[in-house]
């Protein structure tokens, strides 16, 4: 690629994100309004609001009480939709269960979640991210198995493949592509139980701080959470992203060539 | 845009209508079966104290306490809010996701300058706009509707975008042959290609807008169900809380029927239903 292709790139990426800055920059220059401040001043603010001590004992515990209800949801999501999506009985028996454990949102299950495990330490809230990043990836899972091309599953029996060898290389892989749809929704879900889960009960993490900027009436403060916020959902998506096109590249090869790409 | 959404495409792999109409009715009795099995035993965990009774009152109690509910002129004026709020934050992002799909869709220059701004807005958690609203809106509902409008949005519009992607140039070299205006075109290319897109996006949508719009309720107080089951949660009515979750849970299933119901209506011709009535 030439200089002048790859600058043409850059300029189309850039351009537009560079024209919004700039714009809230110079509308925001003079803003008196105290929920509004001038973004010169919220970026001032962020270096001495984002210390290495804020980062270790807030966005450190927030991140990692994501990953381990994340990982949770992803290991008995995938685990139990094999099962249910494998046995049509069970899935028949199953299936109305599902559908309204599914349909509860999430945040709701914090008050009950509180009851059970408490709610001023992690548990409850890696419970809250488990139990609501759980659903799409198990329903996801179900459809997945249940959708795998019969003539897939068919050579399969005829190779007399065992149980396990069956589940590694026809079931797993061909549910892949769902299973993915699936884990991609639980993360976006995962970032907003991480936050919400932060706001009950007295606490430290990423949430609590952005909640207690707010109510003490720092603004730019509280901006520059929001921010921070911003970034970590861009980078978990980006991050999501990038494995996906690892492990899925021989299915959107296949479909471009479908596509006739 | 890596993929396009896999939500969509599985119609076709569902199984043989035929093998599928056989097996019905017995799938019914056995689903009513499982929810029988989860009542009957949630219930003599409770009663026989396996569970702790004051986390988890007997099945019985919680319905109890959802027919005394239903009584209620404050649970219905509840119920009113939430689904008011959840309706007009929804269609407010259906008609923006939409308008801003087609434009920005149809105008490749367009699209290319803005891909970046909408993959970097998109994953911006809309709780992070929490504390804004509450500082903007307090408790009103003005602040529900934003945070939906928000989520939904971007739901809307990237499924939309996908959909205007998809059109299949020969029809759109064709209308331009025949000299379409642009909003002949609107109406004839883009529209019949985009709508089974616009449905998934309902779909996903229509859920989302559920969640944000509890989750102000029960987060910053907006009136609604989600602020009774705050309220009583933390005045200790533990089987009003259970009967509210429900109540919350069945209005998510009706959300979810209702978006299937709609997509089947909407796309009647569509391949992708018609191979699964047939």
């Amino acid at each position: 690629m030439s200089i002048v292709a790859l600058a043409r790139r850059a300029a189309i990426a850039l351009g537009l994100p560079i024209v919004l800055l700039a714009a809230w920059w110079v509308a925001s220059a003079d803003s008196t309004s105290p929920f509004w401040p001038p973004l010169q001043k919220i970026i001032q603010t962020f270096p001495t609001t984002w210390t290495w001590d804020r980062f270790v004992g807030d966005v450190v515990p927030s991140l990692t009480r994501l990953a381990i209800g994340y990982a949770l949801a992803v290991i008995v999501g995938i685990v139990l939709g094999t099962a249910i999506g494998l046995m049509p009985r069970l899935r028949a028996l199953s299936e109305p269960v599902l559908e309204f454990f599914r349909a509860i949102p999430p945040p709701v299950m914090v008050p009950i979640i509180a009851l059970f495990a408490g709610y001023t330490g992690s548990l409850g809230k890696v419970l809250t991210i488990a139990l609501g990043c759980l659903w799409p990836i198990l329903l996801n899972t179900v459809e997945g198995v249940r959708g795998l091309e019969p003539t897939l599953t068919d050579t399969a029996r005829s190779y007399r493949l065992s149980t396990w060898r069956r589940l590694t290389f026809v079931v797993l892989p061909g549910a892949s592509p769902r299973i993915f749809a699936g884990a991609r929704q639980a993360l976006s879900i995962g970032v907003i139980l991480m936050v919400i889960s932060e706001l009950f009960g007295a606490n430290r993490g990423l949430g609590a701080a952005i909640v207690q900027f707010q109510r003490s009436f720092a603004i730019p403060q509280m901006w520059t959470g929001i921010i921070v916020l911003g970034l970590i959902g861009v980078v978990l998506a980006a991050l999501f992203r990038a494995v996906e096109n690892r492990m899925l590249a021989w299915y959107q090869g296949q479909r471009q060539i479908e596509r006739g790409e | 845009m890596s993929s396009s959404p896999a939500t969509l495409a599985p119609a076709a792999t569902r199984g043989t209508p035929r093998a599928r109409r056989g097996r019905r009715r017995p799938d019914a009795w056995l689903g009513v079966l499982g929810v029988a099995i989860v009542l009957v035993g949630a219930e003599t965990l409770s009663r026989t104290g396996i569970v702790n009774p004051a986390f988890l009152p007997p099945v019985s109690e919680m319905y109890a306490k959802l027919f005394q509910l239903l009584g209620e002129a404050d649970f219905w004026q509840s119920l009113w809010l939430t689904v008011r709020g959840w309706a007009v934050g929804l269609g407010a992002a259906m008609a923006l996701g939409i308008l801003a799909g087609f434009v920005i869709g149809s105008l490749p220059w367009l699209r290319a300058v803005t891909r970046s701004t909408i993959e970097f807005l998109r994953p911006i958690p809309s709780v992070a706009l929490i504390p804004l609203v509450v500082l903007m809106y307090g408790t009103k509902p003005a602040s529900a509707f934003l945070l939906v409008l928000y989520a939904a949005f971007w739901q809307v519009l990237v499924q939309v975008l996908y959909g205007v992607a998809d059109v299949d140039p020969v029809a759109r070299d064709t209308a331009r042959s025949y000299r379409f205006g642009p909003l002949r075109v609107a109406r004839s290319v883009i529209y019949p290609t985009a709508l089974p897109y616009i449905m998934t996006a309902f779909r996903l949508a229509a859920a989302v807008a559920l969640i944000l719009e509890i989750t102000a309720e029960l987060v910053i107080g907006v009136p609604g169900l989600g602020r009774d089951i705050g309220v009583a949660q933390s005045s200790g009515a533990v089987a009003e809380t259970y009967a509210l979750v429900i109540v919350v849970g069945l209005i998510g299933v009706a959300v979810n029927l209702l978006a299937r119901v709609v997509e089947r209506k909407a796309l009647w011709w569509h391949p992708s239903v018609r191979s699964e009535a047939a």
